[in-house]
């Protein structure tokens, strides 16, 4: 058994520059149904080990399998969502390997007949948006799950028949990041169209990654790897730097890849081969003729297109190009459906004269920082938020529109967050609007200088850093509520006459 | 022989129904007829003495108290043991699932408990339906009633032997490529395959499931439409179900009708390799019907010699798939030496657990579905398969039913076939039907010089059981046998 030793990331860039890395996933996801994909067991996460089975389950003689008809409009909302090409006739075929989490010795999914080939999928790196082309997405039904202690083996068939769809991209990830992301976009994806939960830890969400690396410029791929066991989105980095960096350092010394299966150990931080090509299975696919071929028809397709949502992709150009929002602020809003939701919500709801064109950037601000940051402290999730979108886009009306400053809004967000008040009511309530009337300030002004003549005749002489001190005094002496920038005008001009 | 073991499954039911026998003294009947009998004949593996009698009781109780009481009350049905029983062992004649007892019944075990039959026991087969002689059990053969150095047929030859020696009104068979019918044509019994797709397969231990159907092995014609009628029907929990409306088969028999239907006879069931004896009863059938209005077309199904390849490349393609279940993890035979890998589990396991013909057919299959090779076989086969159905279809545009030989012999001896080609081509007038998912009826003609059954089949087009049946009512009301069923000698206690 050979292992390579862990490596610095740091070591990656610099052979990067003679080697290209070349990179496809293969990625599963589970269907967010309540029952099993050819059987009426249950589904669920964590329950008692093989109490969500039932005769077809255990692959007793004589048990047959019916399609979960919800399983299929979740896989054709995953196929539009991606621009795929939907068959109109599909076909389920038997898939043959033996191993004990398999109970009836085929798993059953979609070979030459996919449900789903041809597609996209947005894929944010950093605040670029590409598109990743994806070969297919088809239906499957989960394996159990074998655990071993010393010379005893365990089986659990709970996840046995859980739907599944398999997403497979065209290997064209440039690197470990892409395809990290890649990892994300689909997770965000999923969970957007309400189709799965994609738990990583729950095993809800998998990932298996070939790997190749060709010199710069050459047209032929190498032979490439599959590692697998891959469940969290920093090992799908990780295992795959450190598959791309084991390949140049194999090919650099004259060494040959092997095509193999390899299994990366997260703990270690190395992989190692499962098994090699030549002890491959043949999985002797044929269509399943206990199933008759999968239709999808026009209901299916009405039920789908009727009820998808806007993408995470168009949304995230929309935001920067119609609501003002910056790059990095849109790649937040569109990573979870409810957090763009509640946005969208808080920019409705501004009053109609808000700066067009910019309506989304001051929301973004407060939405991003002061209410995300609240949500966190208190671990709550967006959608348990006790400030409602119209609350959030009452106090930015009221900051844009000169009513408080900033400073007070800070002090009414912390207030309403607690309460649930209505920054407007609040603000009436405790006499919180800014004074911005210029005779009202004057006055304030005067006393001021009158009461710190010393400071001002030093400022005179000279110490102009002493500006800041008189606008404080002001902000003081109206409990903050003066308008900061009129103030500054005011007050500069008091102290140069 | 006795009276009451050699009543039609309709005539039966009758008796318990007014009263002319209780189910307790039917079921004793058949019981004792069992004991005496059954250790010269074996057609059953498991024989559930204990539940025949309680539910017998049962029934009998109901009807003391005027309960109302199903279409099959008190009469004794067999279970070929491919098909699942809650609480009865189902071993498909394996030792592979030696000791193994289901926790669901069948789709059709349901609907039978449903009509009150009772459930007398599990019939000897060729191991998971794979043979044609029954010679492929792992629990021995089962003997012919007629001559019993003789094979009953197969796959479900258990069934059929014990229908022809009285050992219960009716048996319910499987049949893949003329296992109900090759076996009924050889024990002298009428023997329907229904359309794929009329019958649940829920609980049918699976062979080939493209080609697997359940049906009724019976007396008479009128027991076959009665007994089809009560298990057919649309079941969810079989995808291949069809969801058409069952006929009243049995109301609408009324009697055969014969007269002007026009009957096809293709010739390439008529040619070489008919047993001269089994083509001498045809004849006279054909003429008998001809006498009596029956019009006869001659013609041709072109791709008939291809059905046997296209047969065994699919069936053994979807046996190899199938069976692969049976791993020795989860429940059946397992064969673990010490310090054995995963791996020799299951090859021990399956070596020790699978006999010869069933190994065969999952290397066949095992072959013709590996990487590379789906092209050249299995989906050539279903090419061919499509052909095969139209010549059915062109021949349907011009008669009502095909009329053939069910086989080209009749009863074999034990042990006498030796090849497994010289076996296959036993089937070669079956195999078609399953291949197109026609219904096909196999009605007793005749009897050869040697004193054999010969059965006639009779294919018909698709949901058109009715058509058949009614046909097989007229062979069978002009064609019966002499004497009609075997002389197994008499038993004490069971008339």
């Amino acid at each position: 058994m050979s292992t390579v030793a862990p490596v610095g990331d740091a070591a990656l860039p610099a052979v990067l520059d003679e080697w290209e890395p070349v990179i496809g996933l293969e990625i599963h996801v589970q269907l967010a149904t309540a029952s099993k994909a050819f059987s009426p067991s249950g589904v669920a996460f964590g329950a008692p080990p093989n109490s969500l089975t039932d005769p077809l389950v255990l692959g007793l003689p004589g048990t047959l399998p019916v399609f979960n008809r919800r399983a299929l409009e979740l896989a054709v909302r995953l196929g539009v969502a991606t621009s795929s090409k939907i068959r109109a006739r599909s076909r389920f075929a038997r898939k043959h390997y033996f191993y004990p989490d398999l109970p009836k010795g085929y798993q059953i999914s979609q070979y030459d007949e996919p449900l789903c080939e041809d597609g996209a999928i947005d894929v944010l790196v950093g605040t670029r948006r590409m598109a990743i082309r994806l070969q297919r997405i088809h239906l499957e039904e989960d394996a159990g799950k074998s655990s071993h202690e010393g010379a005893t083996s365990h089986l659990d068939l709970n996840r046995a028949g859980v739907p599944l769809v398999e997403v497979v991209t065209a290997p064209e990830l440039a690197s470990a990041e892409e395809a990290a992301e890649l990892m994300r976009s689909i997770h965000r994806l999923v969970r957007w169209l309400e189709i799965s939960e994609a738990d990583m830890e729950k095993g809800q969400l998998r990932c298996d990654a070939n790997v190749s690396v060709r010199r710069r410029g050459e047209d032929r791929l190498g032979t490439r790897t599959e590692l697998k066991n891959i469940n969290s989105f920093r090992f799908v980095q990780k295992a795959i730097e450190h598959e791309i960096l084991r390949q140049i350092r194999i090919l650099e010394t004259g060494g040959r890849i092997l095509r193999e299966t390899r299994l990366w150990d997260a703990m270690g931080g190395v992989s190692f081969p499962m098994r090699s090509k030549e002890e491959a299975n043949d999985y002797r696919y044929f269509p399943d003729p206990d199933l008759p071929p999968l239709v999808v028809d026009a209901q299916i397709m009405g039920a789908v297109l009727g009820t998808l949502p806007e993408l995470p992709g168009p949304r995230f150009e929309r935001y920067q190009r119609e609501l003002g929002v910056s790059p990095d602020d849109a790649r937040t809003l569109v990573s979870e459906r409810p957090l763009a939701e509640y946005f969208e919500a808080a920019v409705a709801a501004r009053r109609p004269e808000a700066a067009v064109g910019v309506r989304g950037r001051a929301v973004a601000n407060w939405l991003l920082t002061e209410l995300l940051g609240a949500l966190n402290g208190d671990d709550k999730a967006i959608g348990d938020s006790p400030l409602s979108p119209a609350s959030l886009a009452e106090l930015v009306d009221l900051i844009e529109d000169g009513t408080i400053s900033g400073k007070i809004g800070k002090d009414v967000f912390e207030s309403c967050y607690a309460s649930g008040q209505s920054p407007a009511a609040y603000v009436e309530s405790k006499g919180l609007r800014q004074i911005s009337n210029e005779a009202e300030l004057l006055k304030i002004i005067e006393q001021v200088l009158v009461t710190c003549a010393k400071q001002a005749a030093d400022y005179r002489a000279g110490k102009e850093g002493l500006f800041g001190f008189f606008v404080g005094q002001v902000m003081k002496a109206t409990g903050g509520r003066a308008n900061p920038q009129l103030t500054s005008e005011l007050m500069l001009r008091a102290l140069k006459s | 022989m006795s009276d009451l073991c050699h009543l039609s499954l309709v005539e039966q039911a009758r008796r318990v129904a007014v009263g002319g026998a209780t189910a307790r003294e039917l079921v004793d009947a058949h019981l004792a007829r069992i004991d005496a009998l059954d250790p010269r004949v074996h057609a059953f593996l498991h024989v559930d003495r204990d539940g025949a009698r309680a539910a017998a009781e049962q029934i009998d109780a109901r009807r003391s108290r005027g309960d109302k009481l199903g279409p099959l009350a008190g009469v004794p049905i067999g279970i070929k043991d491919v098909v699942v029983t809650k609480g009865q062992p189902t071993t498909a004649a394996s030792r592979m699932l030696a000791g193994w007892t289901p926790p669901y019944d069948a789709a059709v075990v349901e609907r039978l408990r449903a009509a009150d039959a009772i459930l007398i026991g599990k019939q000897n087969c060729d191991e998971f339906g794979m043979g044609s002689s029954t010679e492929n059990s792992a629990q021995g053969p089962t003997r012919n009633p007629w001559d019993l150095e003789r094979i009953p047929g197969g796959s479900s030859g258990g069934s059929a032997a014990a229908v022809a020696a009285g050992f219960c009104a009716a048996s319910i068979g499987t049949d893949t490529g003329g296992s109900i019918r090759q076996p009924s044509s050889m024990c002298g019994v009428v023997g329907l395959k229904p359309t794929y797709g009329r019958v649940s397969r829920w609980g049918l231990i699976a062979y080939a499931s493209s080609l697997d159907q359940i049906g009724p092995m019976t007396r008479t014609v009128e027991d076959a439409a009665l007994l089809l009628e009560l298990i057919a029907g649309h079941d969810p929990r079989d995808s291949t179900s069809l969801v058409d409306a069952v006929p009243k088969y049995r109301s609408k028999l009324t009697s055969g009708v014969v007269a002007g239907t026009k009957i096809g006879l293709p010739a390439e069931y008529f040619g070489d390799g008919i047993d001269p004896a089994v083509r001498a009863v045809l004849d006279r059938t054909i003429s008998v019907m001809r006498d009596a209005g029956a019009r006869f077309v001659s013609l041709s199904l072109p791709h008939t010699r291809l059905a046997l390849p296209t047969y065994y490349l699919l069936a053994c393609a979807e046996a190899s798939s199938n069976l692969s279940r049976y791993d020795g993890i989860r429940y059946g035979q397992r064969v673990e030496r010490k310090g054995a890998s995963l791996a020799d589990v299951y090859r021990d396991s399956r070596s020790a657990g699978f006999g010869a013909e069933v190994k065969r057919r999952i290397m066949l299959g095992t072959f013709a579905l590996r990487a590379g090779y789906y092209d050249a076989y299995y989906r050539k086969a279903q090419q061919v398969r499509a052909l095969i159905k139209r010549d059915f279809d062109e021949a349907f545009a011009q008669v009502d039913v095909l009329l053939t030989p069910t086989a080209p012999t009749a009863a074999f001896g034990i042990g006498e076939t030796t090849t497994p080609m010289e076996m296959y081509l036993g089937d070669v007038f079956t195999l078609a039907c399953n291949l197109a998912g026609l219904p096909g009826l196999s009605v007793p003609v005749g009897l050869t010089p040697a004193g054999l059954p010969v059965g006639a089949q009779l294919l018909g087009k698709p949901l058109d059981e009715l058509t058949l049946l009614k046909a097989g009512r007229a062979l069978e009301q002009r064609c019966e046998l002499s004497p009609r069923w075997p002389d197994l000698g008499e038993v004490e206690g069971a008339s």
